[in-house]
């Protein structure tokens, strides 16, 4: 076990999968010289050399429409969007090359490519640079779409979408790059894929994933002070999503509260409680609710408070589903 | 028109395009020394006056921009990217512009901003995170920021073939439209698509490149292998390379550019070569990819330095007239401080306001929604 960053745990899990799997390659807009600008991929270039850790020219279509070519001929790239709000250019490479090529060759073809995007809010930033654009992705299919919520999951989880063959998305919450916690460096409990309980609750579970996990352990704490006892589950992965741990929780609480950054119209929050009235329909004791972003571009940064899901709009959403 | 020519001396070391080493060959009417050089397919026609404007605009530019890095410090703005040492770049072509032209900028245009006459106040609200920079761009002939790369690139083709559209091209009073952008842009799809539109529809549009040199930390080695200069006589526009740091030649360039447009003969590029001496922005870390060495090089290439020199051999302007200029600087920049420093936080309700032109029933519902939430907060807080 050692303390660090999430910034310091992706970097350490990168490095990992550099020194064992020579076809990896980082590439991305300064991702090389400068380590990227949140230096998650600092030192890499230098122990790595430019071959494998790629500043790109600043063109995010070329960026995953040369990855899918690289894989093609049988790299391994790791792509880094250097915001959120600047995967779109890349849109078509990801949604109509990359999620469908592997599909349309009838299994042939393998394109294993993991794109990281910082996304989320919360640091006082610009326009284009707080977005929360997973729903995109997680709506189509052939794509894999995952958030990690600490560095601990960060460490490993960049690790296994690394070694994953299919295509992976890879959300990395940049309000929480900085927050230091455990990293446990010599093996993982959990697959990429699985949801993961982060607090045992019986009264009601409240589910986010990214930033807004950190979110929910507070707002836990604070309605344990008021008698409450909330389970919250991390999601881990956007799609698929692991079904089985939320719906036997919801089963056993019979209240679910979904939070997420990203607007709650057509989001993630919806399909997770439409699957969960469909598998929890007898157990619920209230309909699943949603606390998220309004459906609103993402406003300007002195709004971004109230904008962002926060504790109080969490704990009045648990109050809202205690009403019924 | 001028109130005497102000030729260049004609000797023969005057008429080489560019003077010092490391340089390319660029159009260049004022070397870093101070010194006027002729070219052959530029010559001014400015006052005495015109040319002590453009010294006014410069340096009132640089005192804002410095303005707008300090506001940051004192964590007044949330961001600010500098513009020093493209001054020049920024003040010849925004001078250059003429009253019915429009200007699609990027994000680092505070200059050209200037040079249009129009509040600066949007700038620096944007960048505060008070609002997402509107303004009333119509009226202004300024549009919006563009903070992502190159997309604006494509706006001003649209825009430029509307122009030509209304039949408001082909004459001395056709409208012209320019576009900033940076070396990095002309990496991304929209940049290259936006030459082909223009191209093809003959709109009257001038692509203003910065090339400071860097795109964030990476060099014009990672953008391209022949400069964007050099790269527009394969889409069919003429691609002209401006020594960014001569106000004079950017002053000459974009003027004759603009010309070209108005009088419906097509776009042009046009690559002003310059260097961006703060970091990328104030999140940056430029110690990181380039040394001091390189930016002293830049130094003694400073736009105002050699403008000054130049006005004062020439007897335009002196000790007095700088000093004024001063004053004026620093009144300036302490009126835009304070407006800045009380520009207060939007409404909650502001959010929703502007997302749609027709009203939405679910956003209203949000919206009374996230005002009662904020009105709860202020009442606990007060309490
Ligand atoms: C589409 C897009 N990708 C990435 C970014 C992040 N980014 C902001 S500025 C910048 C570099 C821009 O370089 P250049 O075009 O040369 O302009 P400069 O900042 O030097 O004026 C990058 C990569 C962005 N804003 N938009």
């Amino acid at each position: 076990m050692t303390t660090m960053s999430m910034v310091k745990a992706l970097n350490s899990g990168l490095r990992t999968v550099l020194e064992r799997e020579p076809k990896a390659l980082i590439m991305g807009e300064d991702v090389g010289r400068l380590g990227g600008v949140f230096r998650v991929t600092d030192g890499l270039e230098k122990d790595f050399g430019s071959d494998r850790v790629i500043d790109t020219p600043l063109a995010e279509s070329g960026i995953i429409g040369t990855a899918i070519g690289l894989a093609l001929r049988g790299y391994r790239p790791i792509c880094e969007i250097q915001f959120d709000g600047f995967v779109y250019p890349a849109f078509d490479q990801l949604v109509s090359q990359l999620a469908k090529m592997p599909n349309r060759s009838g299994g042939r073809v393998r394109l294993p490519v993991v794109v990281r995007i910082p996304f989320g809010g919360g640091i006082g930033a610009i326009e284009h640079h707080s977005e929360s654009p997973e729903a995109y992705f997680a709506h189509t299919a052939g794509l894999k779409v995952v958030a990690c919520s600490n560095p601990n999951d960060a460490h490993w989880m960049i690790q296994q979408a690394a070694a994953s063959d299919d295509p992976v998305i890879f959300f990395e919450p940049k309000r929480r790059y900085q927050a230091k916690a455990e990293v446990d460096t010599e093996k993982s409990s959990l697959g990429l894929h699985d949801a993961a309980t982060v607090r045992s609750g019986s009264d009601a579970t409240v589910i986010a994933y990214g930033p807004t996990v950190d979110v929910a352990l507070h707002a836990a704490a604070a309605a344990a002070e008021e008698g409450r006892d909330l389970e919250v589950i991390d999601l881990r992965s956007l799609s698929p999503i692991d079904w089985e741990p939320l719906e036997a929780s919801v089963r056993r609480t019979g209240r679910a509260v979904v939070v997420h950054e990203a607007p709650g119209s057509h989001g993630i929050g919806a399909e997770v409680a439409a699957r969960l009235t469909e598998q929890c329909f007898y157990s619920l004791e209230a309909p699943v609710l949603r606390v998220t972003g309004y459906d609103v571009p993402y406003p300007a940064s002195r709004l971004e408070e109230d904008y962002l899901p926060n504790l109080d709009r969490v704990l009045d959403a648990v109050d809202r589903s205690f009403e019924y | 028109m001028g109130d005497q020519p102000r030729p260049a001396k004609k000797t023969a070391k005057n008429r080489r395009k560019s003077a010092s080493a490391n340089e390319p060959e660029f159009v260049q009417l004022l070397n870093p020394g101070g010194q006027r050089v002729d070219h052959p397919d530029y010559a001014l026609d400015l006052s005495d006056e015109e040319y002590r404007g453009l010294y006014r605009d410069l340096v009132i530019t640089r005192e804002l921009d410095a303005q707008g890095t300090a506001l940051q410090r004192q964590g007044q703005l949330g961001l600010w990217p500098s513009l020093l040492g493209q001054e020049a770049a920024q003040v010849g072509s925004g001078r250059a512009l003429r009253e019915q032209d429009t200007v699609f900028p990027a994000y680092r245009e505070l200059g050209v901003q200037w040079c249009r006459g129009i509040d600066l106040l949007s700038s620096f609200a944007l960048f505060r995170g008070v609002d997402l920079g509107g303004r009333d761009v119509a009226a202004d002939r300024f549009h919006m920021y563009s903070i992502v790369i190159a997309s604006q690139t494509l706006h001003a083709a649209g825009y430029a073939m509307g122009v030509a559209k209304d039949g408001a091209v082909g004459s001395d009073e056709g409208e012209a439209v320019v576009v900033y952008h940076g070396d990095g842009a002309t990496s991304e799809g929209d940049f290259n698509e936006a030459l082909i539109w223009a191209g093809v529809f003959n709109a009257p549009l001038v692509l203003f490149c910065q090339n400071n040199q860097y795109a964030i930390s990476e060099t014009n080695a990672r953008q391209f292998l022949v400069p964007p200069s050099q790269r527009a006589a394969g889409f069919g526009v003429p691609g002209i390379l401006v020594d960014g740091n001569d106000v004079l030649a950017t002053y000459a360039v974009t003027k004759s550019a603009l010309d070209r447009a108005r009088h419906g003969e097509g776009p042009s590029l046009i690559e002003a070569y310059t260097y961006r001496m703060q970091p990328h922005t104030t999140s940056d870390d430029a110690t990181r990819y380039r040394d001091e060495a390189e930016l002293d090089q830049w130094r003694a290439k400073d736009p105002i330095l050699r403008y000054r020199t130049w006005l004062e051999a020439e007897g335009l302007a002196g000790g007095d007239y700088f000093a004024e200029i001063d004053a004026e600087a620093d009144r300036e920049v302490r009126k835009l401080r304070d407006r800045v420093i009380s520009l207060t936080d939007p409404e909650v309700s502001e959010m929703f306001d502007s997302v749609y032109a027709e009203p939405v029933p679910q956003l209203a519902a949000q919206r009374a929604e996230a005002v009662a939430f904020r009105a709860s907060l202020d009442e606990g807080s007060e309490s």
